[in-house]
């Protein structure tokens, strides 16, 4: 089986396939990819519901469905995304806009750089620029938990089954959002912010920091809308978050032995 | 047309920030400052996020404010993510229906 797969590319010549200490089979690779689809479904299910929250948010504050759909497929990340349909609606700019993105995704950094320790040598420039798109909190923390190095099919597998989710979540909540009676879809406002609730509650109980962190923000945030208006959304935001970041950091300095999945 | 320009600014953004450190510059944060400031953040963008424009979520703040309070409820008592939206959009609806 290895031997076939290995004379069938130096027959043909179109990929050089590196011999060092193993070469990966199809057999593997085929493993591999579905071994990532099955880490991948509980991320399908959780963005499903997501991004369903997204697009009904998206379509009340006025973007197509295609739109909506196109933010999803081209961005594939929760909290960037709300902010950025936020920055649409008022009209800000697009350097608020990028400096907003920046901001908020910017632990996705952190996660490449943590990740590509993990990468097997097969994991080429290529691949790399491919994978990097597919990194969000809940990839990167599978992907991460794993023991053996990453090839780039399993985070092919991860990734594809939740860009799937979170694009088909994000069509169907714009739909419903479109179709649905206004009385349902101003109740479905909330779905979104629920699920952000969930988010930020349970690890406050836990944490003293996230708490702070949590709490600040919220009270920054409440300043800016109410004293502070003239400042737009997304620098309100981004503002509030880094300040209460900042003061966390210096209150309550992460633990560095225990790797956390920032 | 303005539009895509948001969008193509928002997914180009994006990506650099995930692509650049998976591809050119690889070297490893050893600041435990930067590293915590970046653990915070996403705990502090989502509530700077949710509050306080999750009392105007729903168009009609009183039946915003009565959703919120059971989210948070159920968060408190780590309810799954869906279970918590479900039944604070739920009463949110079943609030505007009554009153």
């Amino acid at each position: 089986m290895f031997f076939k797969f290995y004379i069938s590319y130096r027959f043909f010549g179109m990929i050089v396939v590196k011999y060092r200490k193993h070469v990966f089979g199809r057999g593997i690779l085929k493993k591999e990819f579905f071994r990532g689809i099955g880490h991948g479904v509980p991320i399908f299910l959780g963005y499903l519901s997501v991004s369903f929250g997204f697009g009904i948010l998206a379509i009340r504050s006025g973007l197509s469905t295609f739109e909506a759909v196109l933010i999803s497929m081209t961005n594939l990340t929760s909290a960037g995304q709300v902010a950025g349909v936020g920055i649409i609606a008022s009209l800000g700019g697009l350097a608020e806009m990028a400096l907003t993105q920046f901001i908020i995704n910017l632990r996705y950094a952190l996660m490449g750089i943590s990740l590509s320790q993990k990468l097997d040598e097969s994991f080429t420039l290529r691949h790399r620029f491919l994978a990097s798109f597919g990194i969000t909190d809940e990839i990167f923390a599978v992907a991460i938990s794993n023991e053996k190095p990453i090839l780039p099919i399993y985070m092919y597998g991860i990734i594809s089954i939740s860009f799937i989710g979170w694009t088909l979540g994000t069509l169907l909540g714009a739909l419903a959002g479109s179709l649905l009676p206004v009385i349902v879809t101003d109740a479905m406002g909330l779905l979104l912010y629920g699920m952000f609730i969930a988010i930020i509650i349970p690890p406050s109980k836990k944490e003293k920091g996230v708490f702070m962190a949590v709490a600040l923000a919220a009270a920054f945030s409440v300043v800016f809308r109410y004293l502070l208006s003239f400042v737009s959304g997304g620098f309100a935001i981004i503002i509030s978050a880094i300040a209460s970041s900042v003061v966390c950091a210096v209150l309550f300095p992460i633990d560095e032995k225990e790797e956390k999945a920032i | 047309m303005t539009i895509f320009l948001y969008i193509l600014t928002m997914a180009l953004v994006t990506y650099l920030i995930r692509m650049l450190p998976m591809t050119l510059f690889r070297k490893k944060i050893d600041s435990r400052f930067i590293k915590s400031v970046l653990y915070y953040i996403p705990y502090s963008v989502l509530s700077a996020m949710t509050f306080p424009s999750v009392f105007y979520s729903t168009g009609d703040v009183p039946s915003a404010v009565v959703g919120t309070v059971v989210a948070l409820i159920l968060a408190f008592f780590k309810m799954p993510m869906i279970v918590v939206a479900l039944s604070a959009s739920a009463t949110a609806l079943l609030y505007t229906l009554i009153f």
